[in-house]
């Protein structure tokens, strides 16, 4: 499929879903009661099969925090971009995608290490890297006078 | 009597170690929590975070020339393919055409890398399975490639060689002699190695069969590099997503269905011929031209979300940057592949023996700095 | 004083006539047991240095690099250096351990093979004891090590130290018996377990030779379940260093860890001289056939020259696989032995049986 039919095809599995072109990929913004919903769809429908998972990042926008999921197609050969974003800030949750692509398991720790956000579901949410009284240091707000210098 | 037994040693009188920090069979810190049923393991968990340097809070402080020199440190023996990465993601933000001459050295350099990190990897993995003289046999060759970087990039081990726009410096008069003379040794010896371990009859029957990970495991867990490859997964950047000089060169994906220790170890040796078709492909046109594009003083991307993917030693590394317009990115994520890599440990040593265990370990080929970043 | 150096006999009868004339029969016993326990301690003590330096060395040539060349000319005096280092070492008390275990286990591993060394004939009459049943005294007396081996690790109250020790324990007991089969096979060519009779019966050839297919089968089975059994070469996962700890020896320093150190370059001597003692003809020269020549000039070489440079020749081949060769697992090397080694050695018995009744021997 090509991107203008990958769209339509998507918008018929979530209605939800705000498409959008970038310049790279084709990203989509969905809201996060709907994530695993869809990121199932995405993965067992054998015309799209989005199988392979391979970066999950969690980011900071400033007001919200957000997950980006990068997944791509082995069978037919295209990524696409998923994002999810929360303005809650105090306890940020979203679905884990654990069962559906295995390799969220160690990202999700990793993002809940160093952001904070929780997974649902998430077979073994502990902080990976970082002592468990340390605070989540990616965030943007985060401050710790001992160990990092800011200019 | 016996209700009280089992709580007293728990449900399956589980024997726990500790494969702590500092172990020879590790490569690394790495701390790998094991629970044995005698000598069966049962559970793998690895605890990771000593070298945690906190790279990505650090690059959003920095400048984009600056990163270069992080993503030296994470896997130290793909230094110049780290750096490589960087620097096509930002080539890529502000649209520049780099000269040939530079995607071609590029090229060539990377593949050194990718040999040399095979080897180091195949000196300790032959130690750490007993046949203690394959350290000193591969570190011997490795040498050469390290005197080859020394002239050319200044560094060994760590690199620094690119930098956005092309390269430091032009590369040294010497460096396709040296370079086309190392292959010509290396061709003439790598059978050596296939006579130390590959063939050998207790070598072949501690690897095979050992630590089997299917094809849909290796999509599921994401498991790229040689590991992924040697179970079927055909992912190798170099051929699906083509950068620098890949797609005017021939080789062969390195592909095999048995995703067990010992084709995880013929992939590796597979890879190394590969690399040294493709530098024999290369060394003799490097295009004549500048080696630098000039760049403004400071480098500021344009507002958006970048990622590139390149093919290191060990799987495929993922810089995602996404930037605001300033001359500091806003949130850089690097997907490094022994992260993931490490994360299919628990699953396929599963009912194998703690020997085992060092086997797939050394099979994986992970390199600490890269899983903690 | 008769000393002959290609016959020790006219000599130890001189000292012995010697000792009877000056006092009675019991101090005459007790002065001359005095005599060999220093020599054979001497001589263990000078072997063990020599070993420890050769493999350093022929481990650093297989490598590509040069071994110890610093200490003294060519590093000869590393080992002096080693050892002196290890007296001087911290001996480290074990809480909860059981002292009088933990003490005695490197006594036992290093008494086994000292009453080894006393069967094995080094040249013509120079023989400690010559016992007619001396082939079954030293595959008996070395396998009282393995006692050794398991008070150490159950002593130490570590759990690795156990799980190197059981092992450790399994591997030797099995593989005593492929060593002993293959013994047996060389018995029945020669028709006596008397180690003097058996290297005199090789006068003619080596048995290696002599007994042709089943010696030659015998003696790669003996050489691997000797290494297996010596907890060397490919076989010494319960020592390993890249698998959990340093095995049965792990709580082990200073001299104490000198003593299993030591026996454990002793007890390759050891099978190294019954290899060459039963196989290769001992102190035997090398006679071809009847080159009259060609035997007159080995013969002029002394059999102490010869039995040396046998023994030394099976210790580098040992030495050679052990650097070769990637371990092998536990349950590998038992199936090896009970699966593979135990059938060969049965079979080659009766091959070798039936060429000895047949006289299809040389």
């Amino acid at each position: 499929m090509d991107k203008g039919q990958l769209a339509e095809f998507i918008k018929l599995l979530d209605s939800e879903v705000d498409i959008r072109e970038e310049k790279q990929f084709t990203e989509l913004n969905v809201p996060g009661p709907n994530l695993y919903a869809l990121g199932k769809k995405l993965k067992e429908n054998q015309e799209i099969s989005f199988d392979f998972l391979f970066c999950l990042t969690g980011v900071d926008y400033g007001q919200d925090l957000g997950v980006v999921y990068h997944i791509r197609s082995t069978k037919h050969q295209q990524t696409v971009v998923l994002k999810v974003r929360t303005s809650d800030r105090k306890n940020p949750q979203f679905d884990s995608v654990a069962d559906i692509w295995r390799t969220a398991e160690f990202h999700e720790r990793e993002v809940f290490d160093l952001l904070g956000i929780r997974f649902i579901n998430h077979p073994d949410l502990r902080r990976f890297f970082l002592p468990p009284s340390y605070g989540f240091p990616l965030r943007k707000d985060f401050v710790d006078d001992l160990n990092i210098v800011t200019k | 009597m016996e209700e009280t037994m089992k709580e007293i040693t728990g449900e399956d009188q589980k024997y726990v170690i500790n494969m702590g920090p500092q172990h020879p069979s590790t490569h690394g810190v790495l701390r790998l929590v094991v629970s044995l049923k005698g000598e069966i393991v049962r559970n793998v968990e690895p605890h990771i975070g000593y070298v945690h340097r906190g790279m990505e809070k650090m690059c959003e402080s920095i400048t984009y020339p600056q990163i270069i020199h992080l993503t030296d440190r994470m896997d130290y023996l793909s230094a110049h393919i780290n750096n490589e990465a960087v620097c096509l993601n930002v080539e890529k933000a502000l649209e520049i055409d780099i000269p040939d001459r530079v995607r071609v050295i590029r090229t060539i350099m990377s593949e050194l890398t990718r040999i040399q990190s095979h080897q180091l990897w195949w000196a300790s993995f032959g130690m750490d399975l007993g046949g203690l003289t394959c350290f000193f046999y591969g570190l011997r060759d490795r040498e050469k490639i390290m005197d080859i970087f020394e002239e050319t990039c200044g560094g060994r081990l760590i690199v620094s060689y690119n930098c956005p726009g092309g390269l430091m410096y032009d590369i040294h008069p010497n460096f396709q002699k040296r370079t086309k003379d190392f292959i010509k040794y290396f061709r003439k010896i790598l059978p050596e190695y296939d006579q130390l371990l590959t063939g050998n009859v207790i070598f072949k029957e501690r690897t095979r069969g050992i630590g089997r990970l299917s094809l849909e495991d290796a999509i599921s867990y994401g498991v790229t590099g040689p590991s992924g490859r040697a179970s079927g997964f055909s992912c190798d950047v170099r051929k699906h997503d083509p950068y620098s000089a890949y797609d005017r060169v021939n080789f062969r994906e390195v592909l095999f269905n048995d995703g067990d220790t010992y084709h995880r170890y013929l992939a590796r040796i597979e890879e190394m011929k590969e690399s040294m078709n493709i530098i024999d492909q290369l060394i003799d046109n490097i295009p004549e031209g500048p080696f630098a594009v000039k760049m403004k003083p400071v480098i500021k991307l344009p507002e958006g979300e970048y990622y590139q993917r390149v093919e290191t030693a060990r799987g495929e590394l993922g810089v995602f940057i996404i930037s605001d317009g300033n001359k500091n990115p806003y949130r850089v994520k690097f997907r490094s592949p022994s992260f993931v890599n490490l994360s299919v440990l628990n699953l396929i040593s599963k009912d194998f023996k703690i020997a085992d265990l060092v086997a797939i370990a050394g099979s994986l080929d992970f390199v600490i700095p890269d899983i903690d970043r | 004083m008769p000393f002959d150096i290609y016959d020790f006999t006219s000599f130890t009868k001189w000292i012995d006539t010697g000792l009877q004339n000056s006092m009675s029969p019991f101090w005459t016993i007790v002065v001359e047991m005095l005599i060999i326990g220093v020599l054979i301690l001497t001589f263990y003590a000078l072997i063990g240095l020599f070993l420890v330096y050769a493999e350093r060395k022929v481990c650093a040539f297989m490598q590509n690099r040069l071994g110890p060349n610093r200490v003294g000319p060519f590093g000869i005096f590393q080992t002096i250096a080693d050892l002196v280092k290890l007296l001087l070492v911290e001996l480290i008390p074990i809480k909860n351990a059981d002292k009088f275990l933990f003490n005695l286990a490197p006594f036992i591993v290093i008494i086994a093979s000292f009453m080894a060394i006393a069967a094995i004939p080094f040249a013509k009459g120079l023989h400690a004891i010559d016992l007619n049943i001396g082939l079954f005294y030293v595959i008996a007396v070395s396998a009282m090590g393995v006692i050794g081996v398991l008070l150490a690790g159950w002593s130490s109250n570590n759990k690795y130290s156990l799980i190197g020790a059981m092992r450790s324990g399994a591997q030797i007991v099995s593989y005593e018996l492929s060593v002993g089969l293959s013994l047996i096979t060389v018995v029945i060519l020669a028709g006596s377990m008397q180690l003097s009779e058996i290297v005199l019966a090789q006068a003619d050839g080596w048995f290696i030779f002599k007994g042709h297919i089943p010696a030659f089968i015998a003696f790669i089975v003996f050489l691997v379940a000797s290494t297996a059994e010596t907890n060397r070469g490919p076989f010494d996962l319960a020592e390993a260093e890249s698998e959990l700890t340093a095995g049965y020896h792990t709580e082990y320093s200073g001299i104490k860890f000198a003593f299993f150190f030591l026996a454990e370059y002793m007890n390759m001597f050891i099978v190294a001289s019954i290899a060459a003692t039963v196989f290769l003809g001992g102190w035997m020269p090398f006679h071809v056939g009847h080159w009259d020549g060609f035997n007159h000039i080995m013969d002029f070489i002394p059999p102490f020259i010869w039995y040396i440079l046998k023994t030394f020749f099976v210790i580098f081949l040992m030495m050679w696989f052990k650097w070769t060769f990637p371990r092998l697992r536990i349950d590998q090397l038992l199936t090896l032995e009970w699966k593979y080694l135990l059938p060969i050695n049965l079979v080659n018995i009766l091959i070798m049986s039936f060429i000895v009744l047949m006289g299809w021997h040389y």
